[in-house]
């Protein structure tokens, strides 16, 4: 009794659980519905069974010991459409609520301070958008979804016709909202066109001139002339071509940069690169494909640097920002494809954008960090030494945080290449387009060496920038001319000889491809047969162990698991994961993955989001085990620390796509390749977290250990563990993240999740509703347990008395 | 001193953190008890503050950790705002300058240094001393030469392209004094310079300090939470207890009168000898006694001269600094501060 007394939290525990199941097993009649998928939907649209049952009747099925439907699965709900509906007594009440929160700040600043409401409206007005937001959707939305719920059915629009309004609403923006005239050469007159396509479309041709601009560089072409002239022009000038850099210029000049900036380890870095990918015949695709992240990576990295900075020296921004941020790491790629496309058209100037979207996050999140990081009397030596705030930033602040933002670099690298398969959905050429092509042909030996391609150019690309970061500093040396600019003069000799070799070429390989020059696309060798060789070898030979693994993972383990998932009434699941909240945060975080929950709750996917988290729930539970285990085995020892760091280094710059493709030839297209993709790629944060975790363990610590006599388990469990939990669970947040990820991309050779349905709304025009929110959806499942690990472990934290 | 008009001059300065803190300061009429401030959320920093130094004078301020003393230099160096009251540079009301006018006064007239050095650890020593001056727009060239000097005067030759983490504690700190030299400030701001460094080093560095001091001639501010290191440096010491000054004078003035409790205890187990000049100790000039032949100076630390003193049998004439006979110096009292009870202001009375 003293115990649960003095364990308050476990009794709580307890009771959320007990309450959980019994919520489950109130399904009564419904049961053998809700377990397979979309069952309980199918079974209102064929009129079996009714959607929402009345008061009285919902109250003797309760006390008959079931749940009403509408409590096992949400249907579809109204909400007011502010758009559609004229109803002024919600917009009254959402007005009633703006009132009573500036009041109730206005009162709470005044105790404080003496102020007129002038100053206060000066001071506070940053609030005032939050509390319209909140008020607006607690008075158009909340507030006439409980109504509905409760009593039945204003005139307005439902949660499941959201999609729609959104495609709608894009629609309007894009091509109706606000008309401008604008001069059309072709017909010689002026034309109505919105406003924001104007714009999109003028970002999208400013990105597209700078992308083929490089690619031209590289390979070759007559678009960027055909910009500065015309297509008449260059029919009259055969001679108007860009020329391509030989392959050989290329690589050599890689292989200087990388000398020049580092030493030998990154020119032989470079040289094997370039060699590899042009020996396989990958040249071409590589350079599209480099093209793209050369323009998409430093735009990111100046997009974040920029509200990276913005948001350190305003709390507003930083406040604003955050939200934003926090979607854009869970939400998954491929749900931001479809409105790119729809606001961007289709293109590599698509992918670019889908790619910086994509990337900047990270890159404004470490140069948040780092520069919050930055000793205070740094600051006030830079004031103190009559730094404007412009010297500040960039002469003190941001050199000094330079290690954090060097880190968003990386990520933002990384990022760009993950997203290079992903980014040719919507029409970016390159490896990323060859990569898929050849996945769908399930010709797995090419896939894989333009897989090792995207890796090597990743890798390649942020050794070079980390090298060059590091590089900037002896500006001071008075050099002579020759030693100043040696190696730009050599980078000229490298031309000039790489040309004269390309040119000797033609007349060496005589009318047939000039390998001097450049390797065409698929001439240069390939070990794909070997590869498939080995793979088929491979199979034959264990495919009964295979397929019995497989067959026993799915019968015995996935289904049921499915099942249960399914087999949850909606009340069960808000009852244990707003209960669980409520433990780890109070009423507040309760509240809020509340929020979240019902956020997809109350669209029509909830048992495709069911499925998606049984699927992440159990990528999460073994990648967790392999890595917790794995971690802590690895932390023994120095030398295997950094081996596996290295390790979860590397396998970090696959992108995720690739993980597919050995999962596809061992597993076919099964829920199993999906998952083991899934486990493989999630166990990575879980390794390095516990490893990173354990080795920060204080020394002296460790040694107050020793001098007490522990053994080695005992070492592990009390000290070690304990202190590196909540690192080690930061680990598990980012495990559950990556795991979303890797289900919703895993969609793409069959699962039926909520990734099916944003694949598919990937080939609809109108798909730019459903994508926006399934990726939410994602995003919220993401969200839910971020905020509830992140809460936790800064608690904890705080607790250990760690920063 | 050289100059009537005080370098820097606060006036009842009041440094109170948190929410409601000018509410409450408004309603307190100046009279600020930190405790009741305390209860309101609020945290003392400065609590009525005001001092001048002048021309070439090294003000040491002195106190324990949370004592407000590092506010109250911040304050000066406006690098928090003040809750109240007025802060004069030269003449010229610190408070009402506007940023721009603020970036000058510290590019022309101020330099600091910090506890923890704050040296920029992307930049060479060479590159941090240049720094300020390349802040202000000077050209590399003028920025290099005058940075070199600087390397030089503190003794940092042949290291000049050194990162920061190459360097010891010590050679960090000549670095960060070198950087806030090389502006040729008027007002030099120390906060803590010594602190982070060991025993040894610090007495190295604070012979260094006195060195420059004797060729550079700065007005100076200097925080410390060592007595002995502020007694040893200071023209004039203030020590601070809670955000209050509570007594502001010469070292040898807060030895022999103590102005509370507070203060008596720091200057308890302090050697006199080592800190009284003998000005402070002689007795009035003496016409009929018979004077020996050693004459020392009023403004000699008694240590330095005692044994010469004691080994002469009769009393020893004390000179001012035109050579002019103003008092006298028994054996007697020498013994008396070497040996006796320790309680000479009693005497001085």
């Amino acid at each position: 009794m003293e115990f649960l007394t003095k364990n308050k939290k476990l009794v709580q525990l307890a009771i959320v659980f007990i309450g959980f199941f019994i919520l489950v097993l109130m399904t009564g009649q419904y049961s053998d519905i809700i377990d397979v998928r979309d069952g309980f939907t199918n079974a209102v649209e064929d009129g079996k069974i009714v959607a929402v049952t009345g008061f009285s009747e919902s109250m003797s099925m309760i006390f008959s010991g079931q749940l009403p439907p509408q409590f096992v699965r949400i249907p579809q709900l109204n909400f007011l459409n502010p758009v559609v509906s004229t109803s002024g007594l919600y917009l009254f009440i959402s007005l009633l609520l703006v009132f009573g929160f500036v009041i109730r700040n206005y009162y709470s600043v005044s105790q404080t301070k003496v102020i007129n409401p002038a100053s206060w409206l000066k001071e506070n007005w940053p609030n005032l958008f939050t509390y319209a937001i909140t008020s607006f959707f607690a008075g158009l939305f909340i507030i006439p979804t409980l109504i509905t719920w409760i009593f039945g059915n204003p005139s307005s629009s439902s949660f499941w016709n959201l999609p729609t309004i959104v495609t709608d609403f894009a629609n309007f923006l894009m091509y109706d909202w606000f008309p401008i005239q604008v001069y059309d050469p072709d017909i010689e007159e002026f034309e109505d066109k919105a406003l924001i396509f104007q714009i999109t479309r003028g970002i999208s041709a400013a990105l597209l001139f700078s992308i083929e601009l490089i690619r031209e560089i590289l390979l070759g072409g007559i678009k960027t002339i055909v910009t500065f002239t015309s297509w008449d022009w260059i029919d009259e000038n055969p001679w108007a071509v860009w020329p391509a850099l030989p392959w050989t210029v290329v690589c050599l000049t890689a292989t200087m940069i990388g000398y020049a900036l580092q030493g030998r380890g990154l020119a032989i870095l470079a040289a094997f690169s370039t060699i590899y990918i042009s020996v396989f015949g990958q040249w071409q695709p590589s350079m599209e494909t480099l093209s793209f992240v050369l323009i998409a990576a430093p735009v990111s990295f100046a997009l974040g640097l920029f509200f990276g900075v913005w948001s350190f020296k305003s709390r507003t921004v930083e406040s604003t920002l955050t939200p934003f941020l926090n979607i854009a790491q869970t939400m998954p790629h491929f749900s931001y494809l479809v409105p790119v496309m729809v606001f961007f058209g289709i293109g590599d100037q698509a992918g670019a954008i889908a790619t910086i979207i994509f990337a900047t996050p990270p890159m404004i999140r470490l140069t948040l960090l780092g520069l919050k990081k930055v000793s205070p009397e740094v600051l006030d030596a830079g004031m103190m030494s009559g730094c404007t705030s412009f010297q500040l930033m960039f002469k003190v602040l941001i050199p000094t945080a330079r290690r954090d933002i060097l880190i968003g670099v990386n990520q933002v690298i990384m990022q760009c290449l993950a997203m290079a398969v992903i980014a040719s959905f919507i029409g970016a050429k390159g490896l990323g387009f060859n990569l898929l092509l050849a996945l769908n042909q399930l010709r797995v030996g090419l896939a894989m060496e333009l897989g090792i391609c995207i890796v090597l150019i990743a890798v390649l690309l942020d050794k070079l920038s980390l090298a060059w970061a590091n590089k900037q500093t002896d500006y001071f040396a008075d050099l002579p001319f020759i030693q100043r600019h040696k190696w730009s003069l050599l980078f000229l000799v490298i031309l000039f000889s790489g040309s004269v070799i390309a040119y000797v070429g033609n007349f060496i390989f005589n009318g047939s491809i000039n390998y001097f020059y450049l390797i065409p696309h698929n001439k240069g060798t390939t070990l794909e047969p070997i590869l498939q060789g080995g793979i088929d070898w491979f199979l034959d030979t264990f495919f009964f162990a295979l397929q019995g693994f497989n067959e026993w993972l799915i019968v015995d383990v996935l289904f049921p698991m499915r099942e249960a998932y399914l087999s949850m009434p909606v009340v069960a699941t808000f009852f244990l994961v707003m209960g669980i909240g409520y433990i780890i945060g109070g009423v507040r975080s309760a509240l809020i993955v509340g929020s979240f929950l019902l956020f997809i709750a109350v669209l029509e996917w909830w048992e495709r989001a069911l499925i998606t988290a049984y699927m992440a729930s159990f990528g999460v539970i073994v990648s967790g085990i392999i890595g917790i285990t794995v971690g802590s085995l690895c932390a023994q020892s120095r030398a295997a620390t950094k081996v596996i760091l290295l390790i979860c280094d590397t396998f970090q710059t696959f992108p995720s796509f690739v993980y597919l493709i050995p999962v596809m030839i061992l597993f076919g297209i099964t829920d199993t390749s999906v998952l083991i993709a899934v486990i493989v790629y999630a166990t990575i944060p879980a390794t390095r977290y516990t490893v990173e975790g354990l080795i920060s363990v204080p020394d002296s610590l460790q040694d107050a250990g020793s001098m007490s006599g522990v053994t080695k388990m005992q070492r592990w469990l009390k000290i070690e563990l304990p202190l590196a939990f909540p690192h080690i669970i930061l680990g598990i947040n980012q495990t559950v993240i990556f795991a979303l990820f890797m289900v919703i991309i895993g969609a793409f050779i069959g699962t039926e999740d909520l990734g099916q349905y944003i694949i598919k709304a990937l080939s609809d025009k109108q798909g730019i509703g459903n994508g926006l929110l399934l990726g939410l959806c994602v995003a919220a499942i993401g969200l839910t347990v971020d905020h509830l690990i992140q809460t936790w472990a800064s608690q904890r934290r705080k607790m250990l008395g760690i920063d | 001193m050289s100059s009537q008009e005080p370098v820097v001059k606060c006036e009842s300065v009041y440094k109170i953190f948190g929410e409601n803190a000018e509410k409450l300061l408004k309603s307190s009429n100046g009279k600020v008890d930190a405790q009741e401030f305390q209860d309101a959320g609020c945290v003392v920093g400065v609590n009525n503050a005001s001092f001048e130094v002048y021309h070439g004078e090294m003000l040491v301020i002195m106190g324990l950790s949370g004592s407000g003393k590092s506010t109250l230099l911040r304050c000066i160096s406006r690098l928090t705002d003040t809750t109240a009251g007025k802060i004069f540079i030269d003449g010229e009301d610190l408070l009402s300058l506007n940023s721009k006018e603020l970036i000058e006064l510290r590019r022309s007239k101020m330099g600091m240094v910090f506890q923890s050095f704050a040296l920029l650890p992307h930049k060479t020593v060479l590159e941090n001393i240049a720094f300020p001056l390349q802040v202000k727009g000077s050209s590399t060239q003028d920025s290099m030469t005058r940075a070199m000097e600087m390397v030089e005067l503190v003794g940092l030759g042949g290291r000049e392209n050194y990162f920061p983490r190459e360097l010891s504690g010590g050679q960090q700190q000549r670095v960060g004094i070198a950087r806030s030299l090389a502006v040729e400030p008027d007002i030099w701001f120390l906060d803590e310079p010594f602190s982070a460094l060991d025993p040894l080093i610090r007495k190295e560095m604070q012979d260094e300090f006195l060195r420059l001091q004797g060729v550079l001639k700065k007005t100076i501010l200097f925080v410390t939470h060592d007595f002995d290191e502020a007694l040893r440096l200071a023209d004039r010491i203030a020590i601070m207890k809670d955000g209050i000054i509570e007594q502001l004078d010469t070292p040898a003035n807060i030895v022999l009168n103590p102005a509370t409790e507070y203060v008596r205890k720091f200057t308890e187990e302090v050697p006199r000898e080592k800190v009284l000049k003998i000005e402070s100790v002689m007795d009035p000039v003496d016409d009929n006694a018979e004077l020996s032949d050693l004459q020392v100076s009023k403004d000699a630390i008694i240590e330095t001269v005692a044994e010469e003193v004691l080994s002469q049998q009769k009393p020893v004439a004390v000179l001012d600094d035109d050579g002019k006979t103003i008092g006298l110096l028994n054996c007697s009292t020498i013994l008396h501060i070497l040996f006796g009870d320790r309680s000479v202001d009693s005497k001085k009375d």
